[in-house]
C-alpha cells in the first residue's frame, strides 16, 4: 500500500517524463483537444500528451478502472489535479460527456448501459452534445415538449432542441424528452441518449451576432431510438437533469482552475492603444482607471478561485462560493470587453479584411461572444435566484420562479 | 500564499469574536459615542486587549513582539470590523509602532516599542494635509538649524490624535511636494513647543485630531531613519495599516450584511416578507458575491505582507488591490443595506447608520477607491 506522498511522488515525475513541455504552455485559442469519433491534433505533442493520459485512464481518474477510468480515490484525484496545476499541463481533452453524461450514468445507470457507454467515453472516443434547450424551454427547461413515444422495444421521438454547442460535430446526444404529456410538467420528462447518425437527426448551425458558431438547432423527425438507451427511470428523468447540470457547474468551475489564458490582457492593450502617461488627455486618463479598475476585479475573481480550492481542501463548504463564480466570471467578461471596446476606439469596429489587425477582429468578435456567457449555462438572472433561494435562504416569492 | 486562516489564525479570530461580543458589541460603541468620550475608545478595553497580546501580534520577537503574523492580525481587525469596536490598535500599533519598526534606530526602538506594545504609551501618525489621502504631497517644511528640525506647517485628520503622547509626523526636509524623495519622519512629543491638537468630530465618533506646527524644534535625534529617505518606511507601513482597515471593512460589511438578509426574511409588506420580492433577492445577492471577492482580496493583502518572498511593488498591489476591493464593497452595502431598511434604515435606532458612518470613514482613511486604483495601476507592470 503505496501513501499518498509515494503517489505524489510517481505523479509528479509520471507527469514530468509524459506531459511534453509544449503542453505546460498558455493554450492558444483553437487548441483545444475534442475527444471524439474522429479527433484532430493540431501538433504531434498534443497526440502524444492526449494518448499517454488516455492509456493510463486519467481523461477519467476517479472513475472505476472496470469503466475504463483510472481507479484513483478522491484524494489521490486532488492530487493529480494539483499536480498537473503545478506543471501547468494542458487538459488532454475536453469532452462533455465525461463531465457531465458520464457521472449520471455512474450514478443511475445499469450494469449494460454502463459497459456500453463510460468505456469508449473515457477513451475519449466518443464526441458528446447536451440536448435540453428548446425554442420555448430555456430558463423553464421543464417546459420542454420534445416527445418520445413508446412504439415496442424503441422509442419514436419528434420535435426540436436549440443552442445546441456542436451539434453538428458530436457523435451522441444526451437530450431531455416528454415521455408522459399529462404528468405535472417535471414528473413526465425522460433522460435519452441518441446516436446522431441515427436517420431523421438534422444539425442546423445557428449564425450568432459575433458570426458564425458552434451552436445549432437540431430537429429530430420520427428517429428511432432503442429502449435500453433510456437513463435511468422512464419519466424520471428530471432528478437525473438536476444532478447533471449540477455536474456542469462543477465542471465549468474545475475548468476555470486551468484558467485558460485570454489573449487580451487588459493591462498590455491599454498600453499599446492608449497615449503615454504624460501624453493623456483628462478622458484618456479616466479611461486609464476605468483598465485599472477591471484589472483589479480580474484579479479579485482569480483569487477567489483560489481561495475556492483552498478551502475545498480544507473540507469547508464552498456550495456557497460556487455558486457565485458563473455569475461573477460571466458578468466581468462581459465589462472587460466594453472597457477594451473603448480602449481600442474606432479599432474595435472592424468586421474583417486587412484594415483590421487579426487581434482587433478577434476583440470584436469576443466582445459580441461575451453576450451569450451571461445567458448560456443557467443565465445571470437564474443564478441570482439560485444565490437568493438556496444561499441566502430568501422565501420564496409567488412571482419569481427560480429557473434552470 | 494562502487565502484561508490557520487553525491557529482561525483560533484567534474566534477568541477575539467571543471577547468582543461580550465587552465591546455595538450597543457599547453606541455609548461611548452618547457619552462624548474624546478618545473615542473605552481604556479599560485598551487594556485588555494589550493583555491578550493583539498589540505585540505582527511584531518581530527582537522588539517584544509575538511574531503571529499580519494575517493573524487581520483576523482579528475582521471581528473589530464586526462589532465597530474602538481601540487605538490600527493608530498606534499597526501604523506607529510600524513605522518605528521599519525606519526607527535600535535607541528608539528600545524607547518606544515595549511601550506601545504595553499600551503604556501611543502613537498616532500624522501624515494627511489635503482632503484626500496622498502620502506624496507632504509640504509641512522641517528647516534644519543648527543641530535642530524646525517644523512648520498643519496635519489633519489624524487619527487617535487626542491624548496621544506623541506624533510621527511626515514632513518635506526636500524636493516638492507630490515627490517622494525629501519626505523624513520626525517623533514629536505631544508636549512640544509649537504643537497645537485639537478635535475633529468625525461622523464615526472615533477620535481624530487636527495638528498646527508652528516653529516646531526637535533634536535630530528624534528624526526616524534617513533624512529625506521616509517615504518607503512609511508606504511599508501604511500598506500593513491599510491591508487591517480592509479587514476591519470586510468585518463590518459581513456584519451589515448578515443583518440586512434577516431584516428581508422578517419585514413583513403586502403579507409576504419582503426578501421574497425578486427586485431586492438579485440585488442581495449580488452583494452576497461582492463580498465573496472583497474578501478573498483581504486576504490575499494579508497573506501578501507576511510574504517575504514577495518584492515590495508586488506587497503594495496586493494591498492596493485589498483597501479598494473591501472599500468598494462596503460602500456598496452599506448603501443598499440602509434603503432595504426602508424608512428604519435612516433612523439613529438601527445600528445601520453606525455601519454606514463607520464604513465611510474608514473608506476615505489611508486611500480612497480612487487613489488606491491608480496606485495599483502605477505598480503594474506595462
Ligand atoms: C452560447 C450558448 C450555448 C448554449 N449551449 C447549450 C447546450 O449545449 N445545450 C443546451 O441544452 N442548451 C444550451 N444553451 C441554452 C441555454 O441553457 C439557454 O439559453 C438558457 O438556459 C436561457 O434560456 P433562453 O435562451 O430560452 O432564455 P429565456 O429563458 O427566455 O430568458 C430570457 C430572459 O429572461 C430572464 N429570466 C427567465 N426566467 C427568469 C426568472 N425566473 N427570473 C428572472 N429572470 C428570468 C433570463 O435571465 C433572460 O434574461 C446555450 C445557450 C447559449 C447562448
Amino acid at each position: 500500500m503505496s501513501t499518498l506522498e509515494d503517489f505524489r511522488r510517481e505523479t509528479r515525475a509520471w507527469l514530468e517524463a509524459n506531459c511534453p513541455p509544449s503542453m505546460r504552455t498558455a493554450m492558444p485559442d483553437g487548441e483545444l483537444v475534442w475527444g471524439g469519433r474522429t479527433v484532430e491534433f493540431k501538433h504531434e505533442d498534443q497526440r502524444l500528451w492526449f494518448e499517454r493520459m488516455r492509456d493510463k485512464g486519467w481523461f477519467c481518474p476517479d472513475w472505476p478502472a472496470e469503466y475504463g477510468g483510472g481507479g484513483l480515490t478522491q484524494e489521490q484525484n486532488a492530487v493529480l489535479e494539483a499536480e498537473m496545476r503545478r506543471l501547468h499541463c494542458r487538459p488532454p481533452q475536453i469532452n462533455l460527456g465525461i463531465w457531465m453524461l458520464g457521472p449520471v450514468v455512474l450514478e443511475f445507470g445499469t450494469e449494460e448501459q454502463k459497459r456500453a457507454l463510460l468505456p469508449p467515453m473515457a477513451r475519449g472516443e466518443v464526441r458528446w452534445c447536451q440536448g435540453f434547450s428548446e425554442p420555448n424551454a430555456g430558463s423553464d427547461l421543464a417546459s420542454l415538449k420534445t416527445s418520445a413515444v413508446e412504439a415496442g422495444d424503441h422509442f419514436v421521438v419528434n420535435g426540436t432542441k436549440i443552442w445546441t454547442s456542436y451539434g453538428d460535430k458530436s457523435d451522441w446526444m444526451y437530450m431531455l424528452v416528454r415521455t408522459d404529456p399529462v404528468a405535472p410538467k417535471q414528473q413526465g420528462i425522460s433522460l435519452l441518449v441518441v446516436d446522431m447518425s441515427s436517420p431523421g437527426i438534422q444539425a442546423q448551425p445557428i449564425d450568432l451576432i459575433s458570426g458564425k458558431s458552434s451552436f445549432c438547432q437540431v430537429f429530430f423527425d420520427n428517429v428511432q431510438v432503442p429502449r435500453h438507451q433510456l437513463i435511468g427511470p422512464l419519466n424520471g428523468g428530471w432528478t437525473l437533469a438536476k444532478a447533471l447540470l449540477q455536474h456542469e457547474r462543477r465542471a465549468m468551475s474545475k475548468f476555470g482552475e486551468f484558467a485558460l489564458p485570454t489573449h487580451f490582457d487588459l493591462l498590455s492593450i491599454a498600453g499599446k492603444y492608449l497615449p503615454a502617461p504624460s501624453a493623456s488627455s483628462p478622458a484618456d486618463i479616466a479611461l486609464r482607471q476605468r483598465v485599472f479598475a477591471m484589472a483589479m476585479d480580474e484579479m479579485a475573481y482569480s483569487l477567489t478561485a483560489q481561495r475556492m480550492g483552498e478551502e475545498a481542501r480544507a473540507r469547508r463548504n464552498v456550495s456557497g462560493l460556487m455558486s457565485i463564480m458563473k455569475l461573477v466570471h460571466s458578468e466581468q467578461e462581459k465589462d472587460k470587453f466594453e472597457v477594451l471596446a473603448d480602449v481600442l476606439g474606432h479599432r474595435a469596429l472592424g468586421w474583417e479584411g486587412e484594415a483590421f489587425e487579426a487581434q482587433e477582429l478577434a476583440l470584436t468578435k469576443a466582445w459580441l461572444g461575451s453576450f451569450a456567457q451571461t445567458i448560456a449555462g443557467g443565465s445571470s438572472e437564474v443564478q441570482l435566484n439560485v444565490i437568493a433561494k438556496r444561499v441566502l435562504v430568501l422565501p420564496e416569492g409567488g412571482a419569481s420562479k427560480q429557473g434552470k | 500564499m494562502s487565502l484561508v486562516y490557520s487553525e491557529e489564525q482561525q483560533l484567534l479570530a474566534d477568541t477575539a469574536a467571543e471577547f468582543l461580543m461580550a465587552k465591546s458589541p455595538v450597543a457599547a460603541q453606541r455609548k461611548l459615542r452618547d457619552a462624548g468620550v474624546a478618545e473615542g475608545f473605552d481604556a479599560a478595553l485598551w487594556r485588555e486587549m494589550v493583555d491578550m497580546g493583539w498589540s505585540a501580534i505582527p511584531f518581530p520577537e527582537a522588539v517584544g513582539g509575538l511574531a503571529f503574523g499580519c494575517k493573524g492580525l487581520g483576523a482579528v481587525f475582521e471581528q473589530i470590523g464586526r462589532n465597530l469596536s474602538a481601540s487605538p490598535l490600527l493608530s498606534s500599533v499597526v501604523l506607529g509602532g510600524g513605522v518605528i519598526e521599519l525606519a526607527g534606530s535600535a535607541a528608539q526602538q528600545a524607547e518606544w516599542m515595549a511601550a506601545l506594545i504595553a499600551g503604556e504609551k501611543r502613537i498616532a501618525l500624522a501624515l494627511d494635509e489635503q482632503p484626500r489621502h496622498d502620502p506624496a504631497a507632504v509640504a509641512l517644511t522641517a528647516t534644519r538649524d543648527g543641530e535642530d528640525y524646525v517644523l512648520n506647517g498643519a496635519k489633519a485628520f489624524v487619527a487617535d490624535g487626542i491624548g496621544a503622547d506623541a506624533f510621527v509626523v511626515a514632513a518635506r526636509t526636500g524636493g516638492l511636494a507630490g515627490e517622494r524623495a525629501g519626505i523624513s519622519l520626525f517623533l514629536v512629543p505631544a508636549g512640544a513647543p509649537g504643537l497645537q491638537v485639537s478635535a475633529m468630530k468625525t461622523l464615526d465618533a472615533r477620535n481624530h485630531a487636527n495638528l498646527v506646527l508652528q516653529d516646531v524644534r526637535l533634536a535630530a535625534a528624534t528624526l526616524l531613519g534617513v533624512e529625506g529617505e521616509g517615504f518607503q518606511a512609511l508606504d511599508a507601513a501604511l500598506d500593513r495599516g491599510r491591508v487591517c482597515l480592509a479587514a476591519e471593512l470586510l468585518g463590518a460589511t459581513q456584519s451589515l450584511f448578515d443583518a440586512t438578509v434577516e431584516y428581508l426574511k422578517t419585514r413583513v409588506q403586502f403579507d409576504v416578507p419582503i426578501g421574497s420580492f425578486q427586485a431586492l433577492q438579485h440585488r442581495a445577492a449580488w452583494c452576497f458575491a461582492q463580498l465573496q471577492l472583497a474578501r478573498s482580496t483581504v486576504m490575499a493583502g494579508l497573506a501578501a505582507l507576511d510574504d517575504p518572498a514577495l518584492d515590495a511593488a508586488a506587497r503594495a498591489r496586493m494591498a492596493s488591490l485589498a483597501k479598494w476591493k473591501a472599500g468598494e464593497v462596503a460602500h456598496r452595502i452599506s448603501r443598499e443595506a440602509v434603503q432595504m431598511h426602508g424608512g428604519m434604515g435612516v433612523t439613529d435606532e438601527l445600528d445601520v447608520g453606525l455601519y454606514l458612518k463607520r464604513i465611510r470613514v474608514a473608506q476615505a482613511s489611508l486611500g480612497d477607491g480612487d487613489f488606491h486604483v491608480q496606485r495599483f495601476g502605477e505598480l503594474s507592470p506595462q
